[in-house]
């Protein structure tokens, strides 16, 4: 898939060449630093961009049909009832000035055809199965009266009020409490597995995809540099970049006051890059060659794909990260 | 002036007083300026008391406010007349009350003429952006750019002195700048993330529109209005002072104005009356439609 966005600077490659599959009741985690494309990637899939300056490229399959190519108002059936997206923001991804309820409601109505009453016993089932107490005072609630983590889980249950088989999370807990965060996580995972949907969930942060995904695929200035099933990305990275987010996670079994490793400098401007490999100038590993030219995914292991020239040797790795579970200790620390 | 300390218990014999503006606080239990306090409610009161009369003013046992000579002329205010007759005997209260009748539906029905023309193309254009809004910007620019007072005269020349051709002038008049208003509340809330997401649920346009902008829009909108109405109403009178509105004998506050200016040295009452009704029900006007404006963006700053 290719999304670009003309400006008045160049071309923006926001998505340049990714391309991934995902089967039902399964979960891939999308990993990346602000500006890399995750989100880009998201509303490509939906076909959720401007209409203008933006070249769109390549295609989108979803049960055999071309997303891409279908007409409005075949997308807009596909949209919230089989596809359906939970926001970074619940601050801003619920209108302020109507009411919980309508605002569940409205979309059972819209694609499930049926009446008020049943879709108002429903929202409140909805409300429940998500964890609000009390969903019969809440559907009557405005988003205002509600806290941050409860206005999420609102978002959850319109996401999931049709029944979609594929759900997509905007860095849906980037904008809650770090309290509140995982309980956010865990509710996705849990209704992910309950209603066997397939799920991409993405991220900036390792530790959110650590525990809840089968697959794991870093973005790196609107590519897939790495992408591999979450067991194996932990103990066996392969991409430099993959190396340095990984090791820019602080760990509990650090001494006190150790300096937190960053990756230095910033992401590429997506308007003028290099020939090489975008994050060169970033890459305490790069070579000439790492400049000079731009490397193609490889495949290493079934299922495994990197774009690194110098990739990270098996004997290379921190081994005092990686625990007996396969996940790093950082991790299975931050889930919990 | 400082409110009355208000002194706590502490426990163990000490006492606290707290700072002022805590008491305050908590005595009316919200913070100032969120309410819509006294002086709103009494520019409400005074609104609604206006508008009662001329709804009314037929049933009331009032005198003729058209029939000249049926008292007789210059009379003080008194239990007859509450605010006395003027130079042709017509009485001041009857008077001002059936003006009354001219501003507020001028007022009123151009602006919701406004509303629903200039609202719907401010709609569409903060929405759609791109070409739609290209063409109904540079209509609106054109409507702004045309002078006012050209088109008002040539309507009023062209089609009458009527209650219905100087409305529909006003209202036509009103089209671009209420229109250039909800084009940018509508483009701030067309970029709110809880449209994607409407969209992302498979929501047609019309259906975002309908149900998620124009109800973030319209609080905001109806406050503006008020002002709208205000704005109107100085115009009208305005127009009727220069003999350009609805046509003698119907009364009008402009035109008493107008009456009244030339018999101001010997009888000041009859313009003062007509404009101190005027005065404050656009005071009560402006006043409303600000308290409610700044209501509304407090309880949008707080979400």
């Amino acid at each position: 898939m290719v999304t670009h966005f003309l400006t008045a600077r160049g071309t923006v490659k926001a998505v340049d060449c990714v391309s991934f599959d995902l089967q039902r009741g399964q979960t891939l985690g999308i990993v990346g630093e602000s500006g890399s494309g995750k989100t880009v990637l998201l509303r490509s899939i939906m076909r959720m961009l401007p209409r203008v300056n933006v070249v769109r490229g390549g295609e989108v399959t979803y049960d055999g049909q071309p997303l891409s190519s279908m007409s409005d108002s075949d997308l807009r059936d596909i949209r919230g009832a089989e596809i359906s997206m939970v926001f970074q923001d619940p601050m801003t991804s619920l209108n302020p000035v109507v009411r919980i309820g309508r605002q569940i409601t409205e979309t059972m109505r819209h694609h499930l055809k049926i009446a008020n009453g049943e879709a108002t016993r429903r929202a409140a089932e909805l409300l429940r199965s998500v964890g609000i107490p009390d969903p019969e005072r809440r559907l009557r609630e405005y988003p205002h009266q509600m806290s941050g983590g409860m206005r999420q889980r609102v978002t959850i249950a319109i996401a999931l009020s049709c029944g979609p088989r594929l759900l997509l999370a905007d860095e849906p807990t980037t904008a809650l409490d770090v309290t509140v965060q995982a309980q956010i996580l865990d509710l996705l995972t849990q209704q992910q597995k309950e209603r066997f949907m397939a799920m991409i969930l993405v991220t900036h942060d390792l530790g959110v995809v650590a525990g809840r995904t089968d697959e794991i695929a870093v973005m790196y200035a609107g590519r897939i540099v790495e992408r591999a099933p979450t067991t194996v990305l932990f103990t066996a990275m392969k991409h430099r970049y993959t190396q340095a987010l990984f090791r820019s996670i602080p760990r509990v079994t650090d001494p006190a006051h150790r300096r937190l490793d960053t990756i230095p400098g910033r992401p590429p401007d997506l308007a003028n890059l290099g020939l090489g490999c975008p994050f060169a100038p970033r890459c305490r590993y790069a070579r000439e060659r790492c400049v000079a030219e731009s490397p193609p995914l490889m495949q290493v292991a079934p299922g495994h794909l990197h774009a690194c020239w110098y990739p990270v040797e098996a004997g290379e790795l921190d081994v005092e990260v990686v625990t007996r579970s396969g996940l790093p200790a950082s991790t299975v620390e931050q889930a919990s | 002036m400082q409110p009355e300390p208000v002194l706590i218990d502490a426990g163990a014999g000490i006492l606290v007083t707290p700072p002022a503006d805590v008491a305050i606080a908590t005595k009316t239990g919200a913070f100032i300026g969120r309410r819509l306090d006294v002086d709103f409610w009494l520019a409400v009161g005074w609104l609604a008391l206006v508008i009662l009369l001329a709804i009314l003013a037929g049933n009331l046992p009032l005198p003729d406010p058209t029939a000249i000579g049926a008292s007789k002329p210059h009379q003080l205010p008194s239990s007859a007349h509450f605010f006395g007759t003027d130079e042709l005997g017509r009485d001041l209260f009857s008077r001002i009350i059936f003006g009354a009748r001219v501003s507020l539906t001028v007022g009123s029905v151009a602006i919701t003429f406004g509303m629903l023309v200039g609202g719907t193309i401010g709609l569409l254009a903060g929405y759609y952006r791109g070409i739609p809004d290209a063409i109904l910007s540079a209509v609106s620019s054109v409507l702004l750019a045309f002078p006012s007072l050209i088109f008002l005269l040539s309507v009023v020349t062209f089609l009458g002195r009527s209650l219905f051709t100087v409305t529909l002038a006003l209202g036509i008049l009103s089209i671009a700048p209420l229109a250039r208003i909800i084009r940018a509340n509508t483009i701030t809330y067309s970029n709110r993330e809880f449209v994607l997401a409407a969209r992302a649920l498979g929501a047609k346009d019309a259906r975002i529109l309908v149900r998620e902008i124009l109800p973030n829009v319209l609080p905001g909108a109806l406050a503006f209005s008020l002002v709208a109405v205000a704005i109107t109403i100085v115009v009208e009178g305005a127009l009727s002072f220069l003999g350009l509105s609805v046509a003698p004998p119907t009364p009008t506050w402009g035109g008493m104005i107008s009456e009244g200016g030339q018999v101001i040295a010997q009888d000041p009452r009859v313009a003062f009356f007509a404009s101190f009704a005027m005065f404050s029900t656009v005071l009560a006007l402006n006043f409303a439609g600000d308290r409610l404006q700044s209501y509304f963006q407090v309880r949008e700053g707080a979400l």
